[in-house]
């Protein structure tokens, strides 16, 4: 793309403001080098262009240094423990029925109301297991296709559809962007890859769940999702179930592109494992998420339920180039126990009439620490660009931690940039209250935070609107009182 | 005299280690009214706050029995499904929650925590636009988030609209009546008479005659510094009318 590297440049410029299937199973040895890279990328049989991607940066992350901005307390990080290329667990090391899973983890499916054979698949157990999903899928496909829509695996799209990966893939965020983008650039196992065609609205939400193949994609998952002129997607990632895994770190790449009049509609529900009471053991979450709204009048939304993790540094993103585009981020980010989350967007005004909304909720409880960071930028060439920001933390008991920390940059006199911030403690009175109508001290809880997040719930679609609402009263439980 | 629904025996309620009730006497039987009046700061919505099991509302001593079973051991929300309803002096805002579902959601943990079926929702919309209709709520307040800038009167409207859904056994009114107009007064008092039954009590505090002109009292008890310093019929709210409280702060 053309523009490479303006974005670069810009992107790269944020930094002082601390935004600096058919696979073999065996598993490669833990450690990074030029021949791992080089054996993950024959293994998938890959073009020497991708080759040459992954290698250049391999040595691009060897020189990034660590981001260190972020108000997060990481421990001591060894990249060469990890295996790279980790083959779906055999069989015989699964649990072989749902007896031996974690029945605590078996507590909160009960209550999500999680049919038994996705209770197995979740907790990965050991069976041939039909999914139900398996037709629905198949339906799905054909669907699709009549639409002509693309959704597919990254691997497959590589094969099928070089040209645009080629052309995209890096485009909006480019390989050493930061360190933990730049390792996924060099490793990443598959993804998922989207075109809607021009004129089309996709006839469903798309669902990584609805993809079959999905499994074992988790640790260094790679998304490129475009969307043509006039198009309109909307795509759903992750799920409500709390889902374990052997990998610690999750270094995910995701990235978007609306041509003109193009509408990308992106919704996360972020459930990983958070850890113990003291955070051992759970998922440290490193995603980089940016959608380029290219084209005039296009609009990318970013949607997120960030619950889990026992670290989350995520800061979902719209460059907003074409004139008189739109980009939204609505955010509820809780964090309990030791967790830890540092979450937030940046909103790139490039293009004329740009407009952006942001409207974060964080709510902390236990020991955990949770920070908004943003940052809107406002380039000389935006004249009249817009922003609104809201961010309202909830404090839920007294050893816990909320920060807001947004950054404006504008340099357009006729822009104009709001921003509005309240911190509030869940209200001995109001808990009283629900309680005293009959509501359970967990039920009060739950619908009091419900309530706190309400504008951000209802820009989810309306099944995983009532799952989140769910989720977040369930990681909640025992923290009052 | 019937079973007393609502039986307060010597009771001692503190906040904070400092004495607000102290030894305090009262019984409500099962399908009577009865008003508690009483001067600025006696303790009266101390006591329903330590009635309902507030948390800060220590209660050191006496007990409280609700159709004759001691409610001490239970927590709020399992007072509330014993059937113990509290009409707040000032009803709390719940931003982003609706109303309505508000009201739902009370149902149905209500029903859950007495083992019932949960209310048809159907039904549960039928009723509840009746009862708001027979209160004269608008449906946009029942969609709007609970009490958030609902006017003084509207939130006691809405407080009686919740009495009229829930339907306990034995309700505490603190002050409903202060804050509405005339014509809500007379509005929200035909919803407690409508209301009163054999197997329910009210306990309605108020610091006024007028209401008492349209709910009827059983009886009419003074609380002063603590403790019930007189009782009487509905003679005695206006008697109270006239000479005020010197009397018995005196005491
Ligand atoms: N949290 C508290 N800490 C200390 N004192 C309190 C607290 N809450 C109430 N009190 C005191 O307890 C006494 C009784 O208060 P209460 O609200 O029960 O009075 P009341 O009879 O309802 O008065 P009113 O008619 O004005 O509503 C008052 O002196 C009040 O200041
Ligand atoms: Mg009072």
């Amino acid at each position: 793309m053309e523009n490479r590297d303006e974005i670069e440049d810009l992107v790269q410029s944020d930094y002082r403001y601390g935004f600096s299937s058919d696979i073999d199973s065996e598993t490669i040895a833990p450690g990074l080098s030029e021949d791992v890279v080089r054996s993950i990328s024959a293994k998938k049989n890959e073009p020497e262009w991708l080759l040459e991607f992954r290698l250049d940066a391999l040595k691009r992350w060897r020189a990034l240094p660590d981001p260190d901005w972020a108000r997060l307390e990481i421990p001591p990080f060894d990249y060469d423990a990890i295996s790279y290329w980790s083959a779906p667990k055999s069989m015989a090391d699964r649990p072989q029925s749902l007896d031996e899973v974690d029945p605590q983890l078996l507590e909160v499916y009960e209550k999500l109301g999680i049919p038994l054979k996705e209770q197995e698949m979740l907790a990965g157990v050991a069976v041939d297991v039909v999914f139900d999903s398996v037709s629905v899928a198949t339906t799905f496909k054909d669907k699709l296709e009549e639409a002509g829509v693309i959704f597919c695996s990254i691997s497959e799209a590589v094969h099928r559809y070089p040209d645009m990966v080629k052309k995209y893939m890096g485009a909006v965020i480019p390989v050493s962007d930061n360190k933990h983008a730049c390792l996924n650039s060099a490793v990443f196992s598959d993804g998922t890859f989207v075109y809607i065609p021009k004129n089309t609205r996709c006839p469903m939400e798309l669902s990584t769940y609805f993809r079959i193949n999905a499994e074992n994609t988790g640790q260094f998952e790679r998304t490129l999702i475009i969307a043509d002129e006039g198009s309109y997607v909307s795509y759903l990632e992750g799920c409500t179930a709390p889902m374990r895994d052997e990998n610690q770190l999750h270094a995910a790449v995701v990235e978007l592109v609306a041509m003109d009049d193009a509408e990308i509609k992106y919704s996360t529900v972020q459930n990983w494992y958070p850890g113990d009471e003291e955070g051992r053991g759970g998922i440290y979450n490193f995603v980089t998420k940016r959608g380029l709204c290219a084209g005039k009048n296009s609009k990318i939304s970013w949607t997120q339920v960030e619950t889990g993790s026992a670290i989350t540094w995520k800061y979902p993103s719209c460059v907003l180039r074409g004139e008189g585009s739109v980009g939204e981020f609505y955010s509820i980010a809780l964090t309990n126990k030791k967790q830890q989350a540092d979450t937030g967007t940046k909103m790139i005004h490039l293009g004329a009439n740009t407009r952006s909304r942001i409207v974060a909720k964080g709510i902390s409880a236990g020991r955990s620490n949770s920070t908004y960071r943003g940052l809107v930028s406002v380039h000389p060439k935006a004249a009249n660009a817009r922003n609104f920001t809201q961010c309202d933390s909830l404090l839920i008991g007294s050893q816990c931690g909320a920060h807001t920390t947004p950054y404006i940059e504008s340099r357009n006199a006729s822009a104009v940039v709001e921003h509005e911030a309240t911190t509030s403690k869940l209200s001995e009175d109001q808990l009283f209250y629900c309680q005293q109508r009959g509501l359970s001290e967990e039920e009060s809880v739950a619908l009091l935070v419900s309530g706190f997040c309400r504008e951000v719930l209802q820009q989810l679609p309306m099944e995983f609107a009532a799952e989140a609402q769910k989720l977040l009263g369930i990681n909640l439980e025992g923290s009052v009182g | 005299m019937s079973n007393p629904m609502l039986e307060v025996c010597d009771l001692a309620v503190e906040i904070g280690g400092k004495r607000i009730i102290n030894g305090m006497n009262l019984v409500v039987p099962a399908g009577e009214v009865h008003a508690i009046m009483g001067p600025n700061g006696a303790g009266k919505s101390t006591l329903s706050y330590a009635m309902a099991g507030r948390p800060g509302y220590d209660i050191v001593g006496g007990d409280i029995l609700l159709d004759g079973q001691s409610i001490l051991g239970l927590d709020v929300s399992e007072r509330a499904a014993a059937g113990m309803f509290l009409a707040l002096q000032y009803p709390v805002e719940i931003p982003g929650v609706a109303n309505m579902s508000f009201l739902k959601t009370a149902l149905e943990s209500l029903a859950k925590a007495r083992g019932q079926e949960k209310q048809a929702t159907v039904e549960f919309m039928r009723q509840v636009k009746a009862e708001a209709r027979a209160l004269q709520i608008s449906e946009d307040m029942l969609r709007r988030p609970l009490n958030v800038g609902f006017s003084g009167g509207e939130k006691k409207r809405n407080e009686a609209l919740q009495l009229a859904m829930l339907a306990p056994k034995m309700a505490v009114l603190d002050e409903t009546d202060s804050g509405l107009d005339i014509d809500a007064l007379k509005i929200v008092a035909e919803g407690v008479n409508r209301m009163r039954d054999p197997a329910r009590s009210f306990l309605v505090i108020t610091h006024y005659q007028r209401l008492l002109d349209y709910i009827v009292p059983d009886q009419v008890h003074v609380l002063a510094a603590g403790k019930i310093v007189a009782s009487g019929g509905a003679d005695l709210a206006r008697e109270l009318e006239e000479s005020g409280y010197a009397a018995y702060e005196a005491a």
